[in-house]
């Protein structure tokens, strides 16, 4: 509680609504002990005085009366008329809720069709109905403002019944003998209060907007007795000659739902913290860039990335995801980039075409060269232009990373369209080669489909096809297969296999699976904690591990046939990127670690074309 | 595609069917005599004779709602006692007007509100960001009818920009410049609730739209980013901005009953205020269920337009 409280008072915005909110009930609260006027005693003789004049803080309305006194009995009704609406609300609804959920089946589908009705009303008109038929008066605009807000909680709190009724402890109390009402009462209405309360809070300043808006109309409270809303209906016929009278209890009105509003957006904000942190989002066109030191040279790879410093500010926390790594493909070569889930491998991929989410993704440091050219901090639309044009992703979840609501069709001819002059007919006929190309059967058809009504083989086609589409120089595969089955699996690599050989296009590979990094790279590097351990030609570094995490993570795969060699997990945990140690990050999880190990930074180091990054290697090399 | 169409609007008649029995409810919870009560001050012998016969109040309360029904279906919704004329011409003549101020309040309260919602979110902590979400928080605090009358003052009576109120110029107007010169602030005051909690919507559905695995494709596809913005990513999340449309339609055509007294505006809002303090019941009871009706159909419209955007939403 006291944890909640601190977090919704760092909001600053929701603690002044919450210091407004308690000064107006302050305020309200010690009314009848302040020497006021009586707000009813009508002067004639006073009339329509201006804010401010002697013994008239706020002035007096078209009857002489005290505005600052009506103003302070008005919000007392006003408050009191729509904490009791809300009150009302709430108890009705819920209980409603609470039977149509504890209970089910048919109950619930008279009662849920019963509440569907009731919200099929526009909200005020339904109010309308009402106090027409009970006759204007401030009861009845309660008792109105009441009834269209009990549909409200019954919906809300009749879901989470059901979610709760189906639970084990309310079987429990069943088989223990308790009875219906027992049971809602000690066992059910004790788990709902909560929603029950937040759902108020929201809804406490719309009723007393409502019972405020009726008795404006002049529905709701009767003359003398006022509230805001009649203070604001009766200064509207003078509004144009003596404006402070609407403006007063305008503003009050204004204050007061304001306040409920800030402190209602803290409270959410307070419960639900993810929506604040900014984490997850990613509104950035590309990747932010804050290159401190300096910048590598450039070589002659068609693809270099050098030295990359990627990372991630969330509040005031920085993990180092990428730290330092330099890696470069050839034509025609293709590059396997290894390790475990967090180790940085996917990062880097993203890091090339400036594609990591940011916020909250900063880099950091080095550069990327794609033939020569610096890619990092690059101005946007030379950015665009490579990117799947000269460069080109292909995802992990085919699901997820293709548009749902797009025809496949339409977001192939889209990549070709993003960077050539493409007609529509000729588009389609583009994309159904695509298609042909990766060996989708029925292409003509299948071009317009939905993505969610191919299967996840099918959907990887479309990725791949689409990164083909403009017969790119890279291709960056990040996991392509990691959701697929094992036969699909080795069709796709054979397919990209037999690309790379057609079309001489490069391929850095992203993987944690040693077998496909055997079946396809010439070259790999494994990555831990966010650096490379170790780089070299895939045979060599398959059949002599130097690194003892790449021996591990080898011993780690499973063989076919291969008879009983012991499987061995690799005790204890990446490393958090957060809080990494001095030193070589795999110490901890190392048999062979000893205490230079933990002392200061390790370099790459080997003959060509093989590196390692230990000081004591299973394998000189 | 029609399949659905048809399959929703059938799924409408239970619900115009439960609106019709619930305000024949409401209205048959008046307290004493209903043919008084209905009649209110023009409740003369002759009178109550009449809506006793018309009404077949003397019959029991099934009996008598499926009379109502049955005229209503045949477009007779009674009389209107203190206008003295039949409720339905009344109402479509109102309704006529209602439907010009809320139907522009609507298109405001979407465009401004979507709009600002997309680039607030694309520009997430920036400048527009947090200068959009202040004035959204200002305008869902304001009480239109508040809002409307604080217009008046600047705009009309200070600035003399625009006319007070009405919808036509008493003298030399009725031309669509005239209308539209009385339609700028009803229509702007009407709309301010609206297009915050519209623009809060879309920020949120825009921030989690844009996080999603395929935003990151169409930017490594290398598609222009306003593309990006405006197509990939506002069409997905137009998909939980449409129902939100839907509810808000709601809000604007009943606050607009605020905004036609303000603005003495001669809509079906005002005329359903003046028929409850004359106690005309059967101009009420007529007005609600049309309102009602048009709202419904609009609802269903608004699930075809998922529909159509959606083709996840198999019919």
């Amino acid at each position: 509680m006291t944890a909640f409280l601190k977090l919704l008072f760092r909001n600053r915005l929701a603690a002044m609504g919450a210091v407004v909110l308690t000064a107006i009930l302050i305020l309200v609260l010690i009314t009848p002990l302040l020497p006021l006027q009586n707000p009813d005693a009508t002067a004639t003789a006073d009339r329509f005085k201006r804010p401010f004049t002697e013994g008239y803080l706020l002035g007096t309305d078209h009857l002489g009366r005290d505005l600052a006194s009506r103003l302070l009995h008005g919000t007392r009704l006003s408050l009191a008329v729509g904490v009791a609406a809300a009150l009302i609300a709430a108890t009705i609804g819920s209980a409603i809720g609470i039977v149509a959920g504890y209970f089910g089946g048919r109950t619930d589908n008279i009662i849920m069709r019963g509440v569907d009705m009731l919200m099929a009303f526009p909200y005020i008109l339904l109010a309308l109905a009402i106090v027409a038929a009970l006759g204007p008066g401030l009861m009845n605009a309660l008792i109105a403002v009441a009834a269209v807000n009990v549909p409200f909680f019954a919906r809300n709190i009749r879901g989470i019944t059901v979610g709760l009724a189906g639970r084990e402890f309310i079987d429990a109390a069943r088989l223990a003998g308790m009875g219906h009402t027992r049971i809602i009462l000690t066992e059910l209405l004790p788990n709902v209060l909560p929603v029950i309360i937040i759902a108020m809070s929201t809804t406490v300043g719309w009723m007393i907007l409502e019972t405020a808006g009726l008795s404006f109309l002049g529905l709701g409270s009767q003359p003398p007795q006022a509230d805001l809303g009649s203070m604001l209906g009766e200064a509207r016929s003078a509004l144009i000659s003596h404006p402070h009278t609407s403006i007063v209890p305008g503003i009050m009105i204004f204050l007061i739902v304001m306040s409920i509003n800030l402190l209602g957006d803290g409270v959410r904000d307070a419960l639900d913290p993810r929506l604040r942190s900014g984490a997850l989002s990613r509104p950035r066109a590309t990747t932010l860039v804050e290159r401190a030191g300096d910048i590598p040279a450039a070589t002659d790879d068609l693809l270099a990335i050098q030295n990359l410093e990627t990372q991630f500010h969330v509040g005031k926390r920085i993990y180092r995801a990428v730290g330092g790594v330099s890696l470069a493909v050839k034509p025609g070569e293709c590059l396997g980039v290894i390790g475990e889930s967090g180790s940085g491998k996917s990062v880097t991929a993203l890091s090339v075409m400036g594609l990591v989410a940011s916020p909250p993704g900063v880099i950091t440091g080095g550069a990327v060269r794609f033939q020569g050219e610096d890619l990092i901090g690059a101005p946007y639309e030379s950015l665009r232009r490579k990117r799947g044009d000269r460069v080109a992703y292909i995802f992990q979840d085919p699901l997820s990373t293709l548009h749902p609501l797009y025809r496949v069709g339409e977001q192939l001819a889209e990549a070709i369209r993003s960077h050539h002059k493409l007609g529509k007919a000729e588009g389609r006929a583009r994309a159904v080669q695509l298609l042909k190309d990766v060996r989708i059967p029925n292409a003509e058809s299948r071009i317009d489909d939905y993505p969610h009504e191919m299967s996840g083989g099918m959907r990887q086609r479309v990725g791949i096809a689409m990164a083909l589409a403009n017969e790119p120089d890279v291709i960056i595969a990040d996991e392509p297969t990691t959701a697929l089955d094992v036969t699909v699996q080795a069709q796709i690599l054979s397919l990209l296999d037999d690309l790379r050989r057609e079309r001489g296009l490069a391929i850095i590979f992203i993987t944690h699976d040693f077998g496909v990094v055997a079946q396809l790279c010439d070259r790999v590097a494994v990555m831990y904690a966010g650096r490379i351990v170790e780089e070299g030609p895939t045979r060599a570094v398959l059949d002599a591990p130097a690194h003892p995490y790449t021996r591990r993570l080898i011993a780690c795969v499973p063989e076919l046939g291969g008879g009983r060699r012991a499987l061995a997990a690799i005790p204890g945990l990446p490393p958090a990127v957060d809080d990494l140690p001095p030193g070589c990050a795999f110490a901890p999880r190392c048999d062979k670690a000893r205490e230079s190990c933990r002392a200061g930074d390790i370099p790459l180091a080997g003959t060509h074309p093989r590196a390692v990054r230990c000081l004591y290697p299973e394998e000189a090399v | 595609m029609g399949g659905y169409i048809l399959k929703r609007l059938i799924s409408a008649i239970p619900v115009l069917l439960g609106i019709t029995i619930i305000v024949f409810l409401i209205m048959s919870l008046i307290p004493g005599d209903p043919a008084t009560a209905i009649l209110g001050s023009y409740a003369t012998p002759e009178n109550v004779a009449k809506i006793n016969r018309d009404l077949g109040l003397d019959k029991p309360l099934v009996q008598r709602y499926f009379i109502w029904l049955s005229n209503m279906l045949t477009g007779d919704f009674g009389r209107s006692y203190s206008l003295n004329r039949p409720v339905i011409d009344e109402v479509l003549e109102r309704f006529n007007a209602t439907l010009i101020l809320a139907g522009t309040a609507f298109v405001l309260c979407s465009v401004l509100g979507i709009l600002a919602g997309v680039v607030s979110a694309a520009r997430q902590y920036g400048f527009a960001d947090k200068a959009i979400t202040f004035v959204v928080l200002i305008g869902i605090s304001v009480p239109s009818f508040f809002l409307g009358m604080m217009m008046i003052l600047l705009f009309a009576v200070n600035l003399r920009w625009l006319p007070v109120s009405g919808m036509f110029a008493i003298y030399g107007g009725g031309d669509l410049p005239d209308l539209i010169r009385h339609l700028i602030m009803p229509s702007l005051a009407l709309a301010a609730v609206a297009t915050g909690v519209i623009a809060r919507l879309s920020r949120s559905a825009m921030l989690e739209v844009l996080r999603q695995d395929y935003i990151r494709t169409a930017r490594a596809k290398g598609v222009h980013e306003r593309r990006v913005i405006m197509g990939h990513a506002l069409r997905a999340a137009m998909v939980s901005i449409i129902p939100v449309l839907g509810i808000q339609a709601g809000f604007v055509l009943s606050g607009a009953v605020y905004i036609e007294i303000v603005f003495q505006w001669p809509g079906v809002g005002r005329m359903l205020v003046d028929a409850i303090l004359t106690r005309d019941l059967l101009l009420v009871q007529g007005g609600v269920v049309f309102v009602a009706a048009c709202y419904v159909m609009f609802n269903i419209a608004v699930d075809v337009a998922q529909g159509l955007l959606d083709p996840r939403i198999k019919t």
